[in-house]
């Protein structure tokens, strides 16, 4: 395990946020905090002299349909002096997908948070570039919504009576 | 008498010229696009569109049990399918908190790293055609063909393996692959070291290559750079070394850095890692002696399909594999990220679970994704034709650069 504890961790951030602790799921440890403190909290933890969590892992985000807050933005940092991970959650409002962007901090946070865009519509405020990464330009729907339907449901040739059921 | 325009130095090209670079374009090695601003060969700016084979892997992901998880994963990064299987296997018995044998750890060991051989010798093969040098690509793909012929013995296919299952082996290395690793440990490191003199200190690409493209530690750490781009910057950053999986821990082996962040540092750093990967299969073989031999996956029987025969003459077995294909079997409500190090660099997976039979999300942390979004912007002023070879180093794979 990494040279500094869990325990150190959040005490080190619960100094100067207030965040909720989710859980420590496999030994990474998972805060949560809320949009007008996330990119203050990155950048404290990032900056820290003894924290250093300057490696960005990723960002995405998970979708929880019919919650009070159903989009969940999740970022993964690294320490790599201390080899320590944190898994950092923000839940946003249904219909007010807006949260500020961390290339501020990151330039490789770029290309992940248009792809969290192009997935789950989240907007990225202050992004530079926020377009469509991997989908087409013209797609209206954001496909990792759960209310996205796998398959196309007007596609007629997959159609059950084609198959004599 | 000339019916087109004849430019010379004093003619004034205020305007610059646009070249798409892509989508099909054979030194791009895969399929994606850079729109280019050339001022003669060298390049003002350039757009990155990516996505052209985007498969919609983790919405699949999200509609299939665990065990048919692993075919998505080969078709990541395709030059080294079976650490992207191995890394998904372990994803899973992190979150069902299976121990595997050591033996299991050892083949998987073998087997991760005859891939990043693999797909080393892809990369750096193909480094040297781009910079017109076609004769070290050929020695070195018969190899490649060993490798897959080992593949073939353990899982029956060559390029999009789903080797393995979760806990283990769907069967044991019969003693035809155990030779066919032997005779790959004693032919390859001759071509290798026969490579490396061609390339090494041979003027032509060592004045292509060096100097060319250099990266920062700190820009590489900025655009979360990993594998083997952060390692030629001089940042000694191995997931193997440093979150030890499948028992790396036993193992001797050394982690190459470089210095300059260059191309050619890249092609060194790259070159030692498959010394290296030599080196930890001899070990590994060697480990394997001591280990019973008839042992190729850990004791799940909820989570690991037993062989067909068993299944039509034994009932626990036609239980379990009932229970298996109907997603009968709980599993925690959790969530978990395990990253290896693939051929790129650090491949994560972050799954969450709800306890049913899918995955409730799955994400894929791409290294070749990552890496590639820092070439737009550090191509930059560059000639076209170091931009070429640069995308060559980069080893951007359109697979695992879209999902």
């Amino acid at each position: 395990m990494g040279r500094i504890t869990n325990e150190e961790l959040l005490n080190k951030i619960n100094e100067k946020f207030s965040v909720t602790v989710v859980g420590e799921p496999y030994g990474l440890l998972t805060i949560e905090t809320d949009r007008e403190h996330i990119i203050s909290l990155l950048d404290f933890v990032k900056n820290d002299a003894v924290l250093q969590l300057i490696y960005l892992t990723d960002i995405t985000a998970v979708h929880y349909p019919e919650t009070e807050k159903p989009i969940a933005v999740i970022y993964h940092l690294h320490s790599l002096v201390n080899n320590v991970r944190l898994r950092v959650k923000v839940f946003l409002p249904a219909g007010d997908d807006h949260i500020p962007t961390a290339t501020t901090l990151w330039n490789g946070a770029n290309w992940m948070e248009r792809e969290t865009y192009d997935f789950f519509g989240v907007i990225f405020d202050g992004h530079p570039d926020l377009r469509r990464i991997l989908n087409v330009d013209d797609m209206t729907a954001f496909p990792m919504r759960k209310e996205f339907p796998l398959e196309d449901p007007n596609r007629v040739d997959k159609k059950d009576y084609f198959f004599g059921r | 008498m000339q019916n087109h325009p004849v430019y010379t130095d004093n003619d004034p090209q205020t305007v610059p010229s646009t070249l798409n670079l892509g989508p099909t374009h054979p030194a791009t090695h895969g399929v994606f696009q850079n729109v280019l601003q050339l001022d003669g060969e060298r390049i003002i700016s350039g757009v990155s569109t990516i996505g052209y084979i985007h498969r919609a892997f983790e919405k699949i992901a999200e509609h299939r049990p665990f065990y048919q998880i692993t075919p998505l994963t080969d078709r990541l990064n395709y030059c080294s399918s079976p650490i992207n299987n191995m890394g998904w296997h372990m994803t899973v018995e992190k979150l069902l908190g299976i121990e595997t044998p050591k033996r299991v750890d050892y083949l998987r060991v073998i087997i991760m790293e005859l891939a990043r051989i693999s797909d080393h010798i892809i990369c750096n093969g193909v480094l040297g055609v781009d910079t017109g040098a076609f004769t070290g690509f050929l020695y070195m793909m018969e190899h490649r063909e060993a490798i897959y012929e080992i593949y073939e013995e353990v899982c029956g296919s060559r390029l999009t393996t789903n080797i393995g299952r979760i806990g283990g082996f769907e069967r044991n290395f019969n003693t035809i692959a155990f030779n066919k690793l032997r005779k790959f440990l004693k032919d390859f490191p001759p071509t290798l070291k026969e490579f490396e003199n061609l390339f090494n200190r041979n003027r032509i690409f060592v004045d292509r290559t060096k100097g060319v493209a250099c990266v920062t530690p700190e820009d590489a750490l900025n655009y979360s750079w990993s594998g083997p781009l952060l390692r030629a910057t001089g940042v000694d950053y191995d997931v193997r070394a440093m979150n030890p999986y499948s028992s790396y821990e036993d193992f001797d082996f050394e982690v190459p850095v470089g210095q300059d962040g260059d191309v050619y540092a890249r092609f060194l750093v790259r070159n030692e890692e498959m010394w290296q990967s030599l080196r930890l299969i001899e070990q590994a073989l060697v480990k394997l002696e001591k280990e019973p031999t008839d042992i190729f996956h850990a004791d799940v029987p909820e989570f690991y399909l037993p062989p067909k025969e068993e299944v039509y003459n034994n009932m626990e077995a036609l239980i379990y594999h009932f229970k298996i294909v109907m997603g009968e079997i709980d599993t925690p409500v959790t969530e978990v990220y395990h990253s290896v190090e693939g051929a790129n660099g650090e491949l994560g997976f972050y799954l969450v679970n709800d306890g049913g039979r899918a995955p409730y999300r799955l994400h894929f942390r791409r290294p070749s994704f990552v890496n590639y979004q820092m070439y737009a912007p550090m191509s930059r002023g560059m000639l076209l034709s170091d931009a070429i070879i640069n995308m060559s180093s980069l080893n951007v794979i359109a697979g695992e650069l879209d999902a």
